[in-house]
C-alpha cells in the first residue's frame, strides 16, 4: 500500500526513498562482508591445527623450540618423516591398520546392508521387534559390553591376533548401518524391483544385482564411516594386540609418544621429540584426510541419511 | 534364498500367495542372520554375561567366586567411583551444550547463501574426518603450556595461558577446548536440517513483520528441534564414552583431574584386573546412559516440533 501510494503522489518523495534504497544496500554489503569475516575466521581456526602439525613435522629440533614460534621451517626437513617411520615398524603397523580396515569395512558393508535390505524390503513376524532391538543397541556404551567380548576373544585364542577387530564386523557390527542400508533401500523406487520380481530374479538376486548396484553412494557412505571408525580405533587395539608387529597404527603411535621401544610409564605430555611425532601423525592422518577429500559429499550425505531421515 | 520356483498357474492366485509370505519370512531370517549372531554374541550374550560377572570377584588368572552384592556395595561407597562420575558430569554438562551452541552457529553460518561457501563447507567439516590417537597428539602439542602454539597466541593478546593439561583446573576445559574442532557431525546435521526448512515459513513471517532473532526462534528452532533432539541423544551417549583422549593425553591426570568413567572402568578391567568389579561399574554405565536417554524422549514431548506429527 506504501508503495503504491509513493509512487502516485510524484517525483518529491523519491528522494528519500532512493535513501533508503541506497542504506539498505549498505546493510547488505556488511551483512556480507561480516559472513565472510566469520566464515575465513573459522576457516582459519578449523585448519590451523593441520598447517601447524604440517610446519613442525618439518621443522629441525631446535627450531620446534625456538621463541617465538615461526610458521615456515628454517631449514625445511623432510628427513624427519624417514627418520620417524624407521624408528618403530611403521610399515607393519600401517599393514596391519589396513587389513583390519579392509576386512572390517567389507564386513561391516555386507553384514548390515544384509540386514537392511531384509527390514527395508521383506515382511516376517517378529519384524518390529528385532527392528527396534537393531536401534537400542546403538543406546548401549561399547565398554558395557567390552569385558564379556575379550573373555569370548581369550576363549578362542584369538588374543594378540587382528580377528577380534574383524570378525565382529561380519555379525553386524554396529547398528548405524543397517539403518542407513534400511533408510537408503527404502528409498528406491518398488517399481524397479517388482519389475526383476516379475523377471523371476530370487531375493538374494534381488539384493546383488538390482539394490546393491543402485546403493553405491549408501556404500561409499558406510565404507567411509567405517573406515574412519576403523582406522581410528585405539580402544580395540590397545586391548586385544600385545605384541609390537601386531600393532596398529594407533597404538603404534603411542609407543613412538612413550618414548620409542618399551611402551612403559608413559610420563604425561612429556615428548620430546616433537617432529617426528607430528611427522607420523601426519601419515597416520593421510588415509583419512584423502578419503575426506576424495569422497567428501558421501560423508555428508551419509550423516544426513541417517540422521534426518529416522 | 535361491530363485522364486516358477509360478505354476496364474489362477491359484492365494495359494501362490500364502507360499511366497512364507517364503519371504524365510528369506527374512536368513539375511538377518549373520546381524542375528552377531546380536547374540557381541551384545545380548555379553550384556547379560556381565550382570554375572559383576556378581563375583574375577581376575580372570583363576576361577571366578561368587561374592553376592559385594561388587555393588564396593561401588556404593567408592570415592574413585564418584570421583569419575563427577568428572564425566561436568564434562557432559559443559561440553554438550557447548557442541550443540558451536555447531549450530557454523551451520547458520554456512546456511548464507554467499559465493565460495562449499569450500568453507569443507574446511569446517575437515577436522571431522580425523579422530584417535593423532589427533589428541597434535591437541597435546598445540595446548602444550610453554610450546603451544594456543598458549602463544593468547600471549600474543597479553592473556595468561593456562598450564592446561598440566593442571587441574585446565585440563577438563582443555578437553573441551580440542573437542569444539570436531563437531563437523552434528554442525552437517543442522545445515541439512537448515536447508530442510520450507522458504515460504520464512516468507509469511516476513510479511508479519518478523525481524530476523523472531524468525530465529519461532522458525528455525522450532524446525530444527529433531534434529537437536537427536544431536542431544547422541552427543550423552557419545559424551559417557570418552576414553582415548584421556588415555593418551592425561592418563586420567593431573591427580585425577580427568579420571574420565570408561578410564576407570578400563583400569579396573585391564590393569587393576578386577572383572567383577570392572564389569558392576560398565553396568552402572549402561543404567545411566539409559535413564538419560528414556528422560530425553520424554522431556522432548515438551519441544519437540515434528512437522505434520
Amino acid at each position: 500500500m506504501d508503495v503504491a501510494a509513493g509512487s502516485n503522489s510524484g517525483l518529491p518523495l523519491a528522494t528519500p526513498r532512493r535513501r533508503a534504497l541506497g542504506l539498505a544496500r549498505a546493510l547488505k554489503v556488511v551483512r556480507v562482508v561480516t559472513i565472510y569475516f566469520l566464515l575465513v575466521l573459522v576457516a582459519f581456526l578449523m585448519t590451523m591445527p593441520f598447517v601447524w602439525m604440517l610446519s613442525t613435522s618439518l621443522k629441525e629440533a631446535g627450531d620446534v623450540f625456538s621463541y617465538p614460534p615461526t610458521l615456515i621451517p628454517q631449514p625445511i626437513r623432510p628427513s624427519n618423516y624417514v627418520e620417524a617411520l624407521t624408528k618403530l615398524p611403521f610399515h607393519l603397523f600401517y599393514r596391519n591398520t589396513a587389513i583390519v580396515a579392509a576386512a572390517a569395512v567389507t564386513g561391516q558393508i555386507l553384514s548390515s546392508s544384509l540386514a537392511g535390505f531384509a527390514f527395508a524390503r521383506l515382511r516376517a513376524r517378529g519384524q518390529n521387534v528385532l527392528f527396534i532391538l537393531v536401534l537400542s543397541t546403538l543406546m548401549v556404551p561399547e565398554p558395557v559390553i567390552m569385558i564379556p567380548t575379550f573373555l569370548i576373544f581369550r576363549h578362542l585364542g584369538w588374543l594378540d591376533t587382528l580377528l577380534p577387530l574383524i570378525v565382529p564386523y561380519y555379525l553386524g557390527g554396529s547398528a548405524f548401518y543397517t539403518f542407513m542400508f534400511r533408510q537408503f533401500f527404502r528409498g528406491i523406487p518398488l517399481e524397479l524391483t517388482d519389475a526383476a520380481k516379475i523377471d523371476g530374479c530370487g531375493l538374494f538376486g534381488l539384493y546383488r544385482r538390482i539394490l546393491m548396484p543402485l546403493s553405491l553412494p549408501a556404500i561409499a557412505s558406510a565404507a567411509i564411516f567405517s573406515f574412519f571408525a576403523r582406522w581410528n580405533d585405539f580402544l580395540h587395539p590397545l586391548i586385544y594386540l600385545k605384541s609390537k608387529e601386531n600393532f596398529t597404527v594407533a597404538l603404534g603411535l603411542r609407543l613412538f609418544q612413550a618414548g620409542g621401544q618399551t611402551g612403559q610409564g608413559v610420563a604425561q605430555g612429556r615428548v620430546v621429540e616433537w617432529q617426528l611425532l607430528m611427522a607420523a601423525s601426519v601419515v597416520a592422518m593421510l588415509p583419512c584426510l584423502l578419503i575426506f577429500f576424495f569422497l567428501q559429499r558421501y560423508f555428508v550425505r551419509g550423516i544426513v541419511t541417517t540422521g534426518l531421515k529416522g | 534364498m535361491g530363485r522364486m520356483a516358477p509360478q505354476p498357474a496364474r489362477w491359484v492366485v492365494g495359494r501362490v500367495h500364502l507360499r511366497q509370505a512364507q517364503r519371504e519370512e524365510i528369506a527374512f531370517y536368513l539375511f538377518i542372520l549373520p546381524w542375528i549372531a552377531g546380536f547374540l554374541v557381541f551384545w545380548a550374550g555379553p550384556m547379560l554375561a556381565s550382570i554375572a560377572i559383576s556378581f563375583t570377584q574375577w581376575d580372570i588368572l583363576t576361577p571366578p567366586s561368587w561374592t553376592g552384592v559385594s561388587n555393588f556395595q564396593k561401588l556404593a561407597t567408592d570415592p574413585l567411583f564418584y570421583h569419575s562420575l563427577k568428572v564425566t558430569t561436568i564434562w557432559v554438562l559443559g561440553a554438550v551444550p557447548l557442541h550443540q551452541l558451536v555447531s549450530l552457529a557454523l551451520a547458520l553460518l554456512l546456511n548464507q547463501r554467499v559465493p565460495g561457501r562449499s569450500l568453507f563447507r569443507t574446511l569446517f567439516y575437515m577436522p571431522a574426518a580425523v579422530s584417535g590417537v593423532a589427533v589428541a597428539l597434535l591437541w597435546l602439542w598445540l595446548l602444550d603450556p610453554y610450546l603451544g602454539l594456543l598458549n602463544f597466541v593468547l600471549e600474543f593478546f597479553g592473556l595468561p595461558g593456562p598450564k592446561w593439561f598440566t593442571s587441574e583446573t585446565w585440563a577438563l576445559p582443555g578437553l573441551i577446548v580440542m573437542s569444539l574442532w570436531s563437531v563437523g557431525v552434528p554442525m552437517v546435521l543442522y545445515l541439512a536440517g537448515l536447508q530442510g526448512v520450507p522458504e515460504e515459513l520464512y516468507e509469511s513471517a516476513a510479511i508479519d513483520g518478523a525481524g530476523e532473532l523472531r524468525k530465529f526462534l519461532y522458525i528455525t528452532i522450532p524446525m530444527l528441534s529433531p534434529v537437536i533432539l537427536f544431536n542431544l541423544v547422541w552427543g550423552v551417549i557419545g559424551s559417557f564414552q570418552v576414553f582415548t583422549q584421556v588415555y593418551v593425553m592425561t592418563q586420567g591426570g593431573p591427580n585425577r583431574a580427568t579420571l574420565f568413567y570408561v578410564l576407570y572402568l578400563y583400569r579396573n578391567a585391564f590393569e587393576y584386573f578386577e572383572m567383577g568389579y570392572a564389569s558392576a561399574l560398565a553396568w552402572g554405565l549402561f543404567l545411566i546412559v539409559i535413564a538419560l536417554t528414556i528422560l530425553q524422549f520424554k522431556l522432548s514431548d515438551r519441544w519437540v516440533h515434528y512437522q505434520g506429527g
